[in-house]
């Protein structure tokens, strides 16, 4: 058993890379963005409102991913409506991040303790400014152990974006595993960067943490 | 799209479910896999002394930082690279399976961790070993406490075996493009008959895990709520 | 004229009545306690005063406007009531000083500099000074209820009502509140106090209401309620709560 190695495949892998982060980032960042606007909608609005958030949330977050940037990709250009690769993927994977980010953000919302919206309308605050000054101050603390997982969790998802042609990190990687015969060392070496990136990711987020640490609003981390 | 258009998704359909039939067999194998590999591992980093519990966690760390994909790459190319003569489905099972072990093994840490070493005194106490300790005392708990977190992996993984036919296992979404590739019209409502039968899936599979979950509550022994996706 | 009239206000919560037609008035610089049995809707009644809680019926008035009209501002009317609550409900992710000051800021549109000077002045007031970097969790509950006055004094309200505020105290904690409670008092504040600290009622108050099952059973100046009440319930209500919190209460 011999194993070959070329450092040439670096660099290859390397821009590979950048495309997975700028896909996790844009999907993520969507995916806040909706998945605040949802979480909202499921705490606060009520009627049709109310059910189309709730039903977004379940579709999306019990359906596979792969099936959604098909439906997104190939189901949608089928009846006319067609995106690039790139604009699928961060379509697909923004959309299905934001359902699971809307369940995080109403979690802590609802934990964020009734008392503190009371003393902050007693102030004289508006709505909105309860919302802003106090209650989501206090949520996006305890959500983020929870939101560092689901950042994790769509690095790694982001893989899946070489099935409908991108070159990212999963993707370059296939294309010289197979244009060399050498799958195991080449995916080797692919595993070990996201690893490494995850772990990158994961500390980085648990510095934020105890950066905006404040006593007595402890995020409860696994 | 015309009448002939979606005769071409109604045909199909029993073919989808077959495949389906497939998806499910996956899981089975994974979520075994999974489950004793699991715990053996959580028991490990709890109980194991220093060196081997590093190794535990090395392993749990390696196995939640890397994309399914690459894992089941690299089970099966990787293997076949060196002659290995693996199937496609052997392999996604031990590649999810592999995976899934490890954050089944966060789970059952958390909930050895929840279940506390004043019941372990109190099991040695009695004259029970440790692995009777262990059996017949923390396990027991332990396992109801990881229902609610469970049930979070189970569905993710029940989705995830969909990665299964890049690696050409014939399952329920590869199905699904077999009938794309014959008509892009029927791309879009095929996907969804699949997202459909998901949908059902993981409804159908929290629905038997709550009932588990009640059926083996005890008074006094909750798992505190956990919505996180593993 | 009044500061604040209530006048037969009603509150239902499902089949229960929590109030039933209350209606009584506070003068400027007056301190008036409520008291009675847990459950006859004392803490609604406040609530419903700065409409934390919507009245179902009855009307409110605060200097000559009524502040139960549907048109009213009520933002602008909260911002003139203080309100001090049971469990102090200060802002876990914010300092003392940003407690206090963040009404200033963003409710008054008060400059920062200002506001940071106005809130360490209430914070020295209320004994706090040297607490102001300090987060609520990192507080006693007697101080963080101290806080919580203070960010109530900062806004210069016409009134302030105080739902309970040594309730859920230490007892070695309750004098601290109480002591700054007695200053306000001193000072001309108006307010309207529910309590079970008897002796504060006695020694404060201009005036105790006594309420019991949403309605007001007596009212009258401490000395009247607690040495000859009227009603027969008022007298068995005070010598339950004397005999439960002791003399000095």
């Amino acid at each position: 058993m011999e194993l070959v190695f070329k450092w040439e495949w670096l660099p290859q892998l390397g821009r590979g890379l950048v495309l997975t982060v700028e896909l996790t980032a844009a999907c993520i960042s969507m995916g806040a963005v909706l998945g605040l606007l949802l979480a909202i909608a499921r705490l606060y609005a009520r009627g049709p409102i109310y059910w189309l958030a709730s039903a977004y949330v379940h579709f999306f977050r019990g359906t596979p991913l792969l099936v959604q940037l098909f439906m997104v990709h190939f189901g949608l250009a089928g009846w006319g409506i067609s995106f690039t690769p790139l604009v699928s993927g961060i379509i697909a994977m923004g959309l299905n991040t934001a359902a699971y980010q809307a369940e995080y953000f109403r979690g802590a919302i609802q934990a964020v303790k009734r008392g503190q919206t009371m003393a902050a309308l007693s102030l004289g605050m508006t709505w909105w400014q309860t919302i802003r000054y106090v209650i989501l101050p206090q949520a996006l603390r305890l959500v983020l152990p929870a939101w560092s997982n689901e950042l994790v969790y769509m690095l790694k998802y982001t893989s899946i974006v070489y099935l409908i042609g991108l070159p990212d990190l999963m993707g370059v990687g296939r294309t010289i595993a197979s244009t060399n015969f050498r799958f195991f060392e080449v995916y080797a070496v692919v595993a070990l960067i996201y690893l490494a990136l995850v772990l990158i990711i994961t500390f980085g987020l648990r510095l934020v943490e105890a950066r905006i640490k404040v006593p007595g609003l402890g995020a409860v981390r696994q | 799209m015309t009448a002939g258009d979606w005769r071409g998704l109604v045909e199909g359909i029993p073919s989808l479910l077959g495949g389906l039939g497939i998806n499910l067999q996956i899981l089975l194998g994974l979520i075994a896999l999974g489950f004793f590999a699991g715990i053996v591992v959580a028991l490990i980093q709890v109980y194991a002394p220093r060196p081997l519990a590093a190794v535990a966690i090395g392993y749990e760390w390696f196995f939640r930082g890397v994309p399914e994909m690459v894992l089941l790459m690299l089970v099966y190319f990787g293997l076949r690279q060196f002659h290995v003569p693996i199937s496609p489905f052997i392999a996604a099972v031990i590649a999810l399976g592999l995976r899934s072990s490890a954050y089944q093994s966060q789970i059952f840490r958390g909930a050895i961790q929840a279940v506390g070493s004043n019941q372990m005194m109190a099991a040695l106490s009695v004259g029970m070993t440790r692995f009777q300790a262990i059996r017949h005392v923390i396990l027991p708990q332990a396992l109801r406490l990881s229902i609610p977190p469970w049930s979070n992996e189970f569905s993710s993984v029940l989705k995830d075996t969909t990665l299964t036919s890049a690696i050409g296992v014939i399952e329920v979404f590869k199905r699904a493009r077999f009938i794309m590739g014959r008509n892009y019209a029927l791309a879009l409502p095929t996907f969804m008959v699949v997202a459909l039968f998901f949908l059902a899936l993981t409804y159908l599979g929290n629905w038997g895990l709550g009932a588990l979950e009640r059926r083996y509550r005890i008074p006094g022994l909750e798992a505190k709520g956990a919505g996180e996706r593993f | 004229m009044s500061l604040l009239v209530v006048e037969d206000l009603h509150k239902r919560y499902g089949k229960e009545e929590v109030l039933r037609g209350v209606s009584f008035t506070l003068e400027p610089g007056e301190t008036k306690v409520i008291i009675g049995p847990s459950g006859t809707g004392k803490s609604t009644l406040l609530r419903c005063i700065n409409r934390l809680t919507e009245p179902d019926r009855g009307r409110i008035w605060l200097n000559g406007e009524e502040i139960t009209s549907p048109r009213v501002n009520i933002y602008r009317i909260r911002a003139q009531i203080g309100f001090v609550f049971q469990d102090f409900n200060l802002f876990t992710h914010l300092t003392a000083l940003d407690n206090v000051r963040l009404g200033l800021i963003r409710v008054k549109r008060m400059p920062k500099r200002e506001a940071t000077e106005r809130a360490l002045r209430e914070l020295a007031r209320v004994g706090l000074a040297d607490k102001a970097n300090a987060y609520p969790a990192q507080l006693s509950g007697g101080q963080q209820q101290r806080v919580s006055i203070a960010r109530a004094l900062a806004m210069d309200p016409k009134l302030i009502l105080f739902d309970e505020p040594t309730s859920a105290l230490d007892p070695e904690l309750i004098g601290e509140v109480l002591e700054v409670m007695i200053e306000l008092a001193k000072g001309g504040m108006t307010m309207l106090v529910v309590t079970h600290e008897m002796g504060f009622a006695r020694s404060v108050a201009d005036e105790i209401i006594f309420m019991e099952k949403g309605v007001i059973v007596e009212q009258g100046p401490p000395e009247a309620i607690f040495t000859r009440p009227k009603v027969p319930r008022t007298a068995e209500f005070l010598r339950k709560i004397t005999e439960f919190y002791g003399e000095q209460g």
